[in-house]
């Protein structure tokens, strides 16, 4: 079920737009970030809204790689290896996070905690290797920051668990 | 007369209207451009770049797909600049494309391998590993194979802008995208294959022919669809005599490129390991294998046992709906001069009689309207039915006539068919209550409270926008039969222009068992058996007597059959078992009963003699669609120990001691032309495969009771007895969908 504050978030949005469909890459982006992925009911929602086929905005989601259809960590690992960060060491920092993560390109953990990709310029190449979690970048990484980060995200979880 | 444009292509004029496309001007001229997606009749797309031409004065080739032609421009199809271009196109279409011609369903009619042929792309410059995807099975029906796949969004486009269904999008981007079905996986759609015929390559592929032959290796014969009233053209692919694969290969005839999934996929029921291949006798109670000649002779006898004990009043005859006009023409001279009865009918599913009967009393027996005028027309009535599952083709041309022309389109129906969406005015009215509403449309009677279920005010304003149209297409199901035909007849013509008519019967042959008169009370042709005239016209062809007096319609001759009054029946092609729901005990006072089928239905278990008959795929003759136009069907393979109904009724007719000078469907046709009024009709356009309109008139008694007239309500994937045998129809998740389902 999508919450109400997110269908109110629909309505503000497409209000702004002054062709509906044009609204269809913020909605799937609110969305996601409520669900963590995009799910068919979502799809069906915003298609249902915005007055477009379901498969309409299947297209948009596959060309956005921001977008996902299933759900990924609730950390996305997302290393680039484009050119300024694979001249200094993106590939590297990948492996690193691949072989401590224990998963490959575009795999989830098996407690869903984190997943990882492999992604292109993050525009931060003034920061290389960089690599972003969700919302947040980290730059100038090196393998002891990504153990860190790891650790400390781990701890943050565990953290928020217990309060539940 | 609006100017034409001149321009010069290749170094030659030419002369076309405004508004025309660079690659059709060229394809008038006999110069073909290479597309690939760029397809008549669908929206431009623009993607692919193969049909580059150069036109002086401007600085870069320019598209032929999209370009409209100018006065005074001068376009050269085949530069070397141009062939350059287009070989760089497709080195780059090949970049990722496996070359896997050997093997791929599509090679040897395959238009990127003529195309790589013509423009010779066949060295790459690409040296990294192509990218593999599995073959992905998008329904039992269709597959779709990445790698091989163009990009040229055909098959999305006429799903979209041919089918209404919508089914297919573009997934991913870049050298990954690729075409995504509508259900994640899978496809949920009408499943008519139209996306693997018009596919370019081997990117989709059918479920039925993939990987079975090679397109030279087969034999092509054109011939009809047999499956529902709409009488597509289909040219089927055998191989060893098995038929693989249906589709109208060179476009032409009533349907364009258009086949349902019956007519593209459901013809497979002809390979059936169930068809009957041997006469069946009862013997001690069970249907045992026997000879032909021992079945047939054995008919004969117990029939004239029949007749010689109890008269021909105590047998009937019930015809078929799907097989020939000849078969059909035959089997009432087999009833009526051999064996003396009019106790014949046949499973009635659009009250044409009715409709002939109508405009011949109002001098109009010239408004019906054919297929292509359905396409054509600027105005469009639909009363009843649901087009979509039950005629895909009209309603098919009911969609290009919006699409294409702008024409408006009227809905009268009970239910929410799919047509409403491409309707301007949608009249929903209450169950069965189509009758009603052409009255009231009429002015005959007010509306009551409850015909019309949406706004009181929808009725009045419905008919006044339709007073406005001219020339409207004028299409009724069974919701509309009897006096009610003629409601609507005397209305229709009372609007502007030269309104036209369709009567909507279920089956491939169901107009032609009309025409062909397989009723109680009228002869070929709509003549009442009451005429004097009419009568003696057949009864000096053939030399014989025939009954004076009406026989019994289908209800009767099923009533008679329980009062024990008909003792013998014959059924040719119809499973009254099943169609009117019959128990066992429903047939107990019968001492006879014969069956002629394809399959050992409810009916032919009961009977005491089944003749395995040939199917539409093993015999000649023609078929009338449900606009009343004649189309020829052509043998394509044979079926060992089956006979045409045709052979049957001529053995039949020898061992009654008759003389007729039939030798083939050809000789039948003969005299169909010469002695059936509105069947006059040319002979060779018939023979090289058009369809050609008959034109009716007569005055048929009228309806008799109402029940006689019912549709089946066959949906896409259903076509009475055929269908059940039909691998393919079957195999559909869709099939599963309640009735009426809108893709
Ligand atoms: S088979 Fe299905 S997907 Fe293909 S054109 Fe027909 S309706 Fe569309
Ligand atoms: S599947 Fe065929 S028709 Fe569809 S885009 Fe690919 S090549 Fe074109
Ligand atoms: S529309 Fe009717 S005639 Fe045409 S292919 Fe389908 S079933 Fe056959
Ligand atoms: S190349 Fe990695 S951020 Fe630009
Ligand atoms: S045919 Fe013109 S761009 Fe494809």
């Amino acid at each position: 079920m999508l919450s109400d504050a997110l269908k109110h978030k629909f309505d503000t949005v497409i209000a702004r737009y002054p062709l509906k469909r044009s609204a269809i890459v913020p909605l799937l982006l609110f969305a996601q970030d409520e669900i963590g992925h995009v799910s068919d009911e979502a799809v069906e929602e915003i298609a249902r809204r915005v007055g477009v086929r379901p498969i309409e905005v299947v297209e948009d989601i596959g060309y956005y790689s921001m977008l996902h259809r299933k759900p990924v960590g609730r950390y996305h690992f997302q290393v680039c290896t484009n050119i300024s960060c694979m001249l200094r060491g993106g590939e590297e920092i990948f492996a690193h996070c691949a072989k401590k993560l224990g998963i490959g390109h575009k795999q989830t953990t098996p407690d869903g905690l984190f997943s990882l990709e492999e992604v292109e310029c993050l525009g931060a190449c003034c920061g290389a290797p960089a690599m972003q979690v969700n919302y947040d970048y980290y730059e100038n990484l090196t393998p002891e920051k990504i153990d860190e980060l790891i650790e400390k995200l781990r701890r943050k979880d565990q953290g928020s668990r217990i309060k539940d | 007369m609006v100017d034409l444009i001149k321009l010069t292509i290749d170094g030659k004029p030419v002369a076309v209207p405004p508004g025309t496309l660079l690659i059709d001007a060229a394809k008038q001229m006999g110069i073909e451009v290479p597309s690939f997606c760029y397809y008549p009749g669908l929206s431009l797309q623009g993607a692919c770049r193969m049909c580059l031409v150069a036109i002086e004065k401007m600085p870069k080739l320019q598209t032929a797909c999209t370009t409209v032609v100018g006065n005074g421009m001068v376009v050269h199809t085949e530069t070397p600049e141009v062939a350059n271009a287009r070989k760089a196109m497709l080195e780059f279409l090949l970049t990722n494309h496996p070359l896997d011609c050997p093997v791929c369903d599509k090679g040897g009619e395959c238009e990127l391998q003529d195309a790589v042929f013509r423009y010779g792309a066949a060295e790459t410059r690409f040296l990294e590993t192509k990218q593999h995807e599995e073959e992905k099975k998008f329904s039992s029906l269709v597959y779709y194979d990445r790698p091989r796949c163009i990009l040229c969004y055909r098959c999305i486009r006429v799903c979209d802008e041919g089918m209404d269904v919508n089914a297919y999008g573009i997934g991913f981007r870049g050298a990954h995208s690729e075409i995504i079905p509508n259900r994640g996986e899978h496809l949920e759609c009408e499943e008519c294959g139209a996306c693997i015929d018009i596919c370019p390559v081997g990117a989709l592929t059918s479920g039925t022919y993939r990987y079975k032959t090679r397109p030279w290796e087969v034999t092509y014969t054109g011939t009809v669809c047999n499956h529902c009233g709409d009488g597509c053209k289909t040219t089927l692919s055998v191989r060893n005599n098995v038929v693989i694969r249906a589709n109208n290969r060179d476009h032409s005839g009533v349907n364009g490129e258009f086949l349902c999934v019956k007519g593209r996929f459901g013809w497979d029921f002809v390979n059936s390991e169930q068809r009957l291949t041997s006469p069946l006798i009862r013997k001690n109670g069970k249907q045992e294998e026997a000879s032909w000649e021992e079945a047939l002779a054995h008919t004969a006898e117990r029939l004239q046992a029949v007749l010689a004990q109890h008269g021909p009043g105590a047998v009937a005859v019930i015809g078929s709906n799907r097989t020939t006009n000849e078969e059909n023409y035959l089997l009432q001279r087999f009833a009526r001069s051999v064996l003396g009865t009019n106790n014949l009918d046949h499973h009635r599913t659009a009250d044409f009689s009715s409709l002939v009967r109508a405009l011949t009393e109002a001098g109009a027996a010239d408004r019906h309207a054919t297929i292509e005028e359905i396409g054509a027309a600027s105005s469009i009535l639909v009363i009843g039915n649901d087009p979509t599952h039950q005629h895909p083709l009209i309603a098919y041309q009911v969609r290009q006539a919006v699409r294409q022309h702008g024409a408006r389109l009227y809905v009268v129906n009970a239910g929410e068919i799919k047509l409403r969406r491409q309707a301007s005015q949608y009249l929903q009215v209450s169950p069965r209550g189509e009758a009603e509403a052409v009255r009231a449309l009429a002015g005959q009677v007010t509306a009551s409270q409850d015909l019309c279920t949406g706004e009181a005010e929808a009725l009045p304003t419905f008919a006044q926008a339709l007073t406005k149209e001219s020339d409207t297409v004028v299409i009724f199901g069974d919701e509309i039969q009897g006096q009610g035909v003629g409601d609507l007849v005397r209305w229709g013509l009372t609007l502007s222009g030269r309104t036209r008519f369709v009567a909507l019967g279920d089956y491939a042959n169901s107009r032609g068992a009309a025409d062909m008169g397989l009723f109680p009370d009228t002869l070929p042709g709509y003549q009442p058996l009451s005429s004097e005239a009419a009568r003696q016209q057949f009864e000096s062809a053939w030399g014989s007597n025939l009954p004076t007096t009406s026989g019994r319609n289908l209800r009767s001759i099923l009533e008679g059959i329980r009062a024990g009054e008909i003792k013998a029946l014959l059924v040719f092609g119809a499973n009254p078992v099943r169609t009117f729901k019959l128990e066992k005990a429903a047939f107990a006072g019968l001492q006879f009963l014969f069956v002629a089928e394809l399959f050992r239905t409810e009916t032919a278990e009961f009977a005491d003699i089944v003749v395995p008959a040939t199917s539409f795929a093993e015999k000649s003759g023609t078929m009338t669609n449900t606009c009343g136009q004649v189309q020829a069907l052509k043998r394509t393979m044979r079926k060992a120990g089956t006979r045409s109904d045709l052979e049957i009724l001529l053995a039949l007719a020898r061992l009654f001691g008759q003389k007729w000078p039939y030798q083939s469907s050809e000789d039948v046709l003969r005299e169909i032309i010469a002695l059936v009024p509105g069947y006059g009709i040319p002979l060779p356009g018939l023979l090289v495969g058009h369809a050609v309109a008959t034109r009716p008139e007569g005055a048929p008694p009228p309806l008799e009771r109402p029940d006689l007239v019912f549709s089946s309500r066959d949906s896409l994937f259903t076509s009475g007895t055929l269908s059940r045998y039909s691998w393919a129809l079957n195999s559909v998740d869709e099939a599963k969908k309640p009735y009426g389902h809108a893709f």
